[in-house]
């Protein structure tokens, strides 16, 4: 008898399913965000050390301004680069 | 009142009493002006994103201050950008959510809240959000 965790799939069934977006600011409820915390900001950027749009993160309008600007802060700051090769 | 904060690299080359008497300079100027220091932020040595003055790290400090009149802040940045001691500096005007979110780091509750935001990305492909909305909560 063939138990449940014994079916194996030849693709991947959950390759086609789309997931919904959301923006995490607003789920969360930050408010503010730090362009201090390089570690936070790493997850909005490519690894060429550009801002991702927002149709791959989900952010609303109002909370991607905010990670635009706090990412350009921190640049300023040497805390994240300008352009980079490899950064993750 | 307006609340502030400037953050400023200091040469990393200087001596420790140097680095510290830098940052003193400019929290006695902010209070000599009326000015009301919120917090200092000694974020300490780092390596930078990318070389300034063909330095490749440097000594982060961060002051959150409170002003009655903002004109003191032209004064402060002329100060800054003749100083040869500090490398860059940012000031920015704080916002009601950025006030909250300085007190609420001090008081250790950022850890916490922020959390949610940074494990934001396995519940997107994991299983269960519910329990994670339930921490945001509070």
């Amino acid at each position: 008898m063939a138990n449940k965790d014994d079916i194996k799939f030849l693709s991947n069934p959950k390759i086609g399913q789309n997931r919904k977006k959301y923006c995490r600011f607003r789920r969360f409820g930050i408010k503010h965000i730090d362009y201090k915390d390089a570690d936070f900001l790493l997850q909005f950027i490519n690894e060429q050390g550009k801002i991702l749009p927002r149709r791959i993160t989900g952010n609303s309008l109002k909370y991607q301004r905010k990670v635009a600007s706090a990412i350009k802060r921190a640049r300023q700051l040497a805390l994240l680069p300008y352009v980079a090769d490899l950064l993750k | 009142m307006r609340n502030f904060e400037v953050t400023f690299i200091v040469d990393p080359v200087l001596s420790n009493d140097e680095i510290k008497e830098t940052a003193q300079t400019y929290v006695k100027s902010i209070t000599e002006i009326g000015g009301n220091i919120v917090f200092i932020n000694e974020m300490g040595l780092r390596q930078l994103a990318y070389n300034i003055a063909k330095r490749s790290s440097g000594i982060y400090y961060c002051i959150e201050f409170q002003l009655e009149d903002p004109s003191f802040i032209a004064v402060m940045e002329l100060a800054l950008t003749r100083d040869e001691r500090v490398l860059r500096y940012l000031t920015i005007q704080l916002d009601k959510f950025g006030i909250k979110y300085n007190d609420d780091k001090r008081k250790g509750l950022i850890g916490k809240r922020k959390k949610p935001g940074t494990d934001a990305v396995p519940p997107a492909d994991g299983v269960a959000p519910k329990s994670e909305n339930v921490d945001s909560a509070n």
